[in-house]
């Protein structure tokens, strides 16, 4: 898994409620069997025309967006399906951080075994994030996972809440799989006694 | 002793082992595979030289890509969607899974055959990558979908890590009215929380109105849990539960049976336990429902009018309506009864079982579709087509105009052919109306198979309280 300690980058704002994983990833680019090409098809239909071109609208069409790797979205990002091809789309894409005031179960599990840092803020903080990607489009923010922090560009150091377990993973870029195989002998006890 | 819910009961069972400021690691009874979340699962215990440790608590089919049409009458096959159906089946020999694979009579949606099969039972932690797990909630089981890194760590450990999600109880009072089912129930229930309003939570579905339902009902209710946001959703096991699986393939046989039973009838929550959420629903006051927008919490009863963007104050939530509404092609204030729809959909994993079919048949008898209008009837398995042939509801629909079809997920997600023409307006009684769902461009009204029946009669949305006086 790839590892996450710090980050900044300009913000890309995507102020839509309940994005959910179709729009992330359209079903119909699911018939791969490796993770393969994920980046071209991310935000599909709200990214492209019928004709194939470009939406001049959509914001990762932006020239000022290429290349930033922080998404604010509206709330409860990430729900329906359980397609962990939202993450990869997203990472491969380069995002590695959304903020978002809520964010789905299964997408948030997902996110976190990818690298993918989902930000909980309060609804004046995503205010204030969105507001910012208006006012100073080419401002940064600065993540600290470490700390549990990040600094907008007017000084302001903000904190935010984090699953202690993920946290480790993340800062060591280590996935969680180990960690289960490493309780073998309690997983075997386990299926003795049932 | 300190009174349970049923989700206590069976999380408490289940915690292989625990640590402080960690997920507990949890043992998983069944791991139910579908050809799309897992190939890359399959791939990453290749390359860590690992094996799948309980292939008997395995259980894969193929379902989601997988062609309605038969395939001697297909003329294009899809090249992708056959190296990941090939894929499936390679993964599954040389793991030593069992597959109900493409030629099996078995072969359905993974959560149709769960079930039919008597795989699903009630106590049990169950797990698929799919977020439709929910589904086997239905027999008091703790079932919820995962990602694909998590279908790897299944196979390769039957654990889990999960966080205890907390408890929200749905109380469902009363009787339902005529013309009213268990989908108008999950429904009007989302409409009132939310697609988030379940987040973090699991909830068990009691009440009169519930308990009166059959299993295949129930499964309808507990399929949606996810739309609602939350991890999982179940109800308490009951004589019902114990009928519905009796004699099934795989549920126990003989004194293994009497044993299970004794101790399922110790799952349902005691009294006194409590729950950290409630909501109260009066079935008597439910209507059919649809939904208008594009999230399945954007639903009104049949009767009601578009809401409009106008009257909401919050900014976010007022333009994701106003979205909504312009990719639906609808204006505020606008009645959905008599709105022309081009698709009918009857399937899906929420409501593609038999009682499902029968209940439309019922209606379609001696009717026809209308001219203009295409209804396309994909039983959930081919166990279910057999047994509607076997009663004549598939003459029944053909002869009323409607495509009788193979098994499969079809125009639920849109991944087989099976689409919706960008613009077109379907009534479906799948579980998702996301934009492009059952197709790019297309535009999903959800709701039961009664309301698509009807609907597919008059070839307009229609209340199908006007068809059954």
């Amino acid at each position: 898994m790839s590892q996450f300690t710090t980050l900044t980058s300009k913000l890309i704002p995507l102020p839509n409620n309940d994005v959910d994983t179709d729009q992330i990833i359209p079903a119909r680019f699911m018939k791969i069997t490796d993770k393969n090409g994920l980046a071209a098809n991310l935000f599909f239909d709200w990214r492209y025309n019928a004709d194939g071109t470009p939406k001049a609208d959509f914001v990762l069409n932006m020239p000022q967006h290429q290349g930033s790797n922080i998404l604010v979205a509206g709330d409860n990002f990430g729900c329906g399906s359980s397609r962990e091809h939202a993450p990869w789309s997203l990472t491969s894409w380069g995002i590695r951080a959304i903020f978002s005031t809520s964010f789905a179960d299964i997408f948030k599990g997902n996110a976190l075994k990818n690298g993918l840092l989902p930000i909980e803020v309060s609804p004046a903080v995503q205010e204030s994030l969105l507001a910012l990607t208006e006012e100073a489009p080419s401002a940064t923010v600065h993540i600290d996972l470490a700390s549990q922090s990040f600094t907008l560009p007017d000084g302001s150091q903000h904190s935010f809440g984090i699953d202690p377990f993920a946290k480790i993973c993340l800062l060591n870029g280590v996935d969680q799989l180990g960690y289960i195989q490493s309780h073998e002998a309690k997983i075997a006890a386990f299926e003795m006694a049932h | 002793m300190t009174p349970k819910t049923i989700f206590q009961k069976i999380w408490d069972k289940h915690v292989v082992h625990q640590d402080a400021n960690s997920p507990a690691i949890i043992y998983i009874d069944l791991h139910l595979v579908h050809e799309v979340t897992s190939p890359q699962a399959f791939t990453g215990l290749r390359q860590r030289g690992l094996k799948v440790r309980r292939p008997e608590r395995t259980v894969a089919t193929m379902d989601h890509s997988i062609p309605t049409v038969p395939l001697s009458e297909l003329k294009v096959f899809d090249s992708l969607a056959m190296a990941q159906l090939d894929q499936m089946a390679t993964n599954a020999n040389e793991f030593g899974i069992r597959l109900y694979g493409m030629d099996s009579p078995n072969r359905g949606i993974v959560h149709v055959i769960g079930p039919e099969l008597g795989f699903t039972q009630p106590g049990m932690t169950i797990v698929c990558g799919d977020s439709h797990t929910s589904t086997h909630g239905a027999f008091g089981a703790l079932a919820f979908g995962i990602g694909t890194s998590e279908v790897e760590h299944v196979l390769a450990t039957q654990c889990l890590l999960q966080y205890k999600p907390k408890t929200y109880e749905v109380l469902v009072n009363g009787t339902l009215p005529a013309g009213v089912s268990s989908k108008d129930i999950i429904l009007a229930l989302i409409a009132r929380i939310g697609v988030g309003g379940g987040t973090g939570h699991v909830f068990e579905y009691r009440g009169e109105a519930i308990r009166n339902l059959s299993m295949e009902a129930r499964m309808t209710i507990c399929n949606m849990s996810i739309e609602g946001g939350a991890r999982a959703g179940l109800i308490a096991p009951d004589d019902k539960t114990f009928e519905y699986l009796a004699g099934k393939p795989y549920a126990p046989q003989g004194a293994a049976w009497d044993k299970a039973v004794a101790e399922w009838r110790t799952l349902p929550t005691d009294d006194g336990a409590t729950f950290d959420k409630s909501i109260t629903i009066d079935a008597n006051s439910l209507a059919p429902m649809i939904t208008f927008g594009t999230n399945p919490g954007m639903g009104m009863k049949i009767t009601d009018r578009v809401p409009d963007p106008d009257t909401l104050t919050d900014p976010l939530a007022k333009s994701a309506l106003d979205k909504a509404l312009r990719y639906m092609g609808l204006q505020p204030g606008e009645a959905l009864l008599g709105k022309k729809v081009d698709v009918v959909f009857l399937g899906s994993c929420t409501n593609s079982r038999i009682s499902d079919l029968r209940l439309a048949a019922g209606l379609m008898k001696g009717r026809t579709v209308a001219e203009g209008t295409r209804l396309l009837v994909v039983p959930g398995s081919q166990e279910v087509k057999k047994q509607a042939e076997s009663e004549g509801l598939d003459e029944i629909f053909k002869s009323a105009g409607a495509e009788w079809r193979e098994a499969g997920c079809s125009m639920c997600i849109a991944m087989n052919g099976d689409q919706l023409q960008p613009g077109q307006y379907a009534v479906s009684t799948s579980n998702r109306n996301f934009e492009g769902r059952q197709g790019k461009g297309g535009r999903t009204f959800l709701a039961s198979p009664l309301t698509a029946a009807a609907t597919a009669i008059n070839g307009v949305v229609t209340d199908v309280r006007t068809l059954i006086g």
